[in-house]
């Protein structure tokens, strides 16, 4: 019995052992869906409605990788990650991408084995504050209590800020983001910060949102992104040019309502990125060549996936800013696809 | 030829039919596999961090940490400051707050279970009533639910930051950023006193072997009281007036006027229980004593009846009948399901993280593991701690549990 059972212990051994060198995308395409890492609820980004079902930027991204691969956006499932798991559930391979408004830095992008894909929303760090205090700006701060979330650039940029400009503060740091704004809320703290973005997120949990405000200061830069495992070149390929296509579509002025009119024009630019000529781009990447057409007839462009999730018409209101395309003023600038 | 094949077969027979050899055979191939299932572990997962490109070893340790901890006893022990202290202080600041609150937390579990489990058989029904529904209440519900209950109740009961509630008339006082109370300062010369009461200690525990020798010997136990009494707390006294009373208090100090933000409680006067830390103090003491109580009524009712009537019939007082021979035996019942729950108190704590106490889950397993992304190292390092943690717990048990094991004639 015993021996048995050693002997398929083996065996499953030798078997993991060689599923160990599939790809990324083999084993993806074999499950039948993507695994994606998101938060555990933050609006505009990533946020489970009363259904169960996921919305958000950073999930539209998600639905967009899988549009890419499958042709279905539908084909994906998610995690919610808080901040502290999420770098260990993408390395362990429990998901396949992490989007979840994670910060570009050196050491996560060099230490962590691990590779950002791009920034999909550029950000900064904001503190936001009772009105009652009576503060204008982040510099009157000496001695204020701040609660934010552990695992995050945000601990470590406030200790560098207030450090800098000589001032004394206490740090409350809990794991998940509900607590933390629960505890602002209770008056733990005087102070909560975050990425700018998920300020004005959180800010929509309180009780009373009218009676805090967002201070004028931005005190880091916050490029948050998709995050893939470093070593397996296809999949950051992937990674990287589904998100570039979501910004090509909306500098081409190719939307997710006209997509299939503009499959039939006649600029070869348009013609070429729907793969409605006779260039592999997509297979290129292990895909089908419909990849992009697929990303925008099923998810949008960028600037429709934005304007829905955060954008100024929604309770975030985000103007583009920065995130419009560079022909807009913006920074957002994908390479060409040829 | 013949002979050597019937040889073989027989060795072959003998492995497989002889129990002993058999026994010997599988358990060598069981340790191979393991040997072999363990080696391909290890190589899976370096060749796994070489493909990442991952770092691995213990060199961050040395490495200085940028990130600001809450003020926490790990915190003043090790003086920790961001950007001067090391990941390793990072490590035993988070080790010292888990220990911190394991052990206050066992102190009171263990004191209100005994209380509550005793209630639970009092003959006074509304005794047993309130025992009864605590253990019901604090027994069934999820220890997360508690925990955010305690501190968001606490949080929301209390003042704001900058006014409170005085205690102790002014002495102390309380408000959403803690309880504030006088710290002691030990000043020079209370070593002295420290060392008489260390000593008088020492010379309880001998007078005590030689009062029962007493007592053996003549029947009659001299008295005991005065004499500890004296030991315990006359000649430290008397050596603590002679230093010239080397103990003061530190205040709290809260301040009323100046910018707003530095109002309210000073950080660095008196002594501070952070609401993390007395939120998950609470709730881990509530929790656990709720199944302490269960052990304890299950102990004292194990003892049987006859033995309160023998100790009747001796011509014990009810109080004497519960000290020398119900509670001794009730102990050995009580006290190996209670170093289980010793141990998950501790391992209980680390859900501290949830209400921002800084534990070793919360600033190495959380806020060190996302800078240095070393997971397989510095899990390591943490089950570590657990373990050695249990493991210390459990010999002290099982040590006093030899104690007051029943001596066999
Ligand atoms: N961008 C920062 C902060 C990310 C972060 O965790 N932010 C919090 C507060 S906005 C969050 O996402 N909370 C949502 C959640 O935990 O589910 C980082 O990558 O470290």
């Amino acid at each position: 019995m015993k021996f048995k059972k050693v002997l398929l212990g083996l065996a499953v051994v030798a078997c993991t052992a060689s599923a160990q060198a599939a790809t990324t995308l083999e084993t993806i395409k074999e499950k039948g869906y993507l695994q994606c890492g998101v938060s555990q609820g933050l609006p505009g980004f990533s946020n489970p409605d009363d259904k169960g079902n996921w919305t958000g930027l950073d999930v539209d991204y998600c639905r967009a990788l899988a549009a890419a691969i499958f042709g279905d956006a539908e084909k994906v499932r998610f995690t919610p990650l808080s901040a502290k798991e999420r770098f260990t559930a993408l390395s362990s391979g429990e998901i396949d991408v992490l989007s979840r408004n994670t910060t570009w830095s050196m050491t996560r992008d060099t230490q962590l084995g691990l590779n950002f894909v791009g920034v999909t929303y550029y950000d900064g760090q904001g503190m936001m504050v009772p009105k009652s205090l009576g503060a204008t700006s982040a510099k009157e701060l000496d001695g204020a209590k701040i609660c934010v979330n552990t695992g995050t650039t945000t601990e470590l940029n406030i200790t560098d800020y207030f450090k800098t400009h000589n001032m004394g503060f206490e740090l409350v740091a809990f794991e998940k983001s509900d607590e933390v704004i629960a505890a602002y809320g209770a008056g733990r703290c005087d102070v909560y910060t975050t990425d700018r973005s998920g300020v004005a997120a959180e800010r929509l949990k309180l009780a009373n949102p009218d009676d805090h405000m967002v201070l004028p200061e931005i005190i880091s830069k916050e490029p948050l992104g998709p995050v893939v495992r470093q070593g397996d070149d296809q999949w950051f390929n992937i990674g990287r040019w589904v998100y570039y296509a979501l910004l090509n579509a909306e500098e081409f002025g190719i939307t997710s309502a006209n997509v299939d009119e503009m499959a039939n024009s006649e600029n070869p630019e348009i013609k070429r990125f729907l793969g409605k000529d006779d260039s592999k781009f997509g297979e290129g990447i292990g895909l089908g060549n419909d990849w992009a057409y697929n990303i925008v007839k099923l998810v949008g462009n960028y600037g429709e996936i934005y304007d829905r999730n955060v954008g100024p018409d929604t309770p975030l209101k985000l103007e583009r800013g920065v995130n419009a395309l560079w022909t807009e003023g913006g920074i957002q600038y994908a390479p060409p696809v040829r | 030829m013949q002979e050597d094949t019937v040889r073989q077969q027989s060795i072959i027979n003998k492995l497989l039919y002889n129990s002993t050899w058999r026994g010997w055979l599988f358990q060598a191939l069981v340790l191979l596999g393991l040997l072999g299932f363990f080696s391909w572990i290890i190589y899976n997962t370096v060749s796994n961090l070489q493909r990442l490109d991952k770092k691995s070893g213990f060199d961050f340790l040395s490495q200085r940490a940028g990130f600001e901890i809450l003020d926490s006893p790990g915190v003043r022990l090790m003086d920790y400051a961001p950007g001067v202290s090391t990941y390793l202080d990072v490590f035993w600041v988070g080790a010292i707050n888990t220990i911190t609150v394991a052990i206050l937390g066992i102190i009171a579990a263990t004191l209100l279970g005994f209380l509550i489990g005793v209630m639970r058989l009092s003959r006074n029904r509304i005794f047993s009533a309130v025992a009864t529904v605590y253990v019901e209440i604090f027994r069934n519900i999820p220890l997360l639910l508690q925990l955010f209950f305690w501190y968001f109740f606490a949080l929301r009961a209390v003042p704001e930051l900058r006014e409170r509630w005085s205690l102790f008339g002014g002495l102390g006082g309380i408000n959403k950023s803690g309880l504030y109370l006088p710290a002691p300062v030990f000043e020079q010369g209370f070593g002295y006193v420290a060392l008489a009461f260390v000593l008088g200690v020492a010379g309880c525990w001998l007078y005590a072997r030689f009062a029962t020798a007493r007592q053996f010997a003549t029947g009659r136990r001299p008295p005991t009281l005065p004499v500890y009494l004296l030991l315990l707390i006359g000649i430290p006294l008397v050596v603590f007036l002679v230093q010239g009373s080397p103990l003061s208090w530190e205040l709290p100090v809260f301040k009323e006027d100046g910018p707003i933000l530095r109002r309210g409680y000073q950080a660095d006067a008196g002594m501070v229980l952070k609401p993390e830390f007395i939120g998950l103090w609470l709730a881990l003491s509530l929790y656990t004593a709720s199944f302490i109580a269960e052990i304890v009524r299950a102990g004292i009712l194990a003892v049987p009846h006859g033995q309160t009537e023998a100790s009747q019939a001796l011509g014990l007082s009810g109080g004497m009948a519960q000290r020398l021979i119900i509670i001794p035996q009730a102990l050995r019942v009580i006290v190996p399901p209670l170093t289980s729950q010793f141990l998950n108190l501790t391992k209980n704590s680390s859900l501290a993280v949830a209400i921002a106490y800084p534990d070793i889950v919360s600033v190495f397993a959380g806020t060190a593991l996302n800078q240095i992304g070393q997971e397989i190292e510095m899990i390591f390092m943490m089950m570590m701690l657990y373990l050695i943690l249990s493991l210390l717990t459990s010999l002290f048990m099982n040590w006093f549990n030899a104690r007051i094991r029943l001596v066999e004639r």
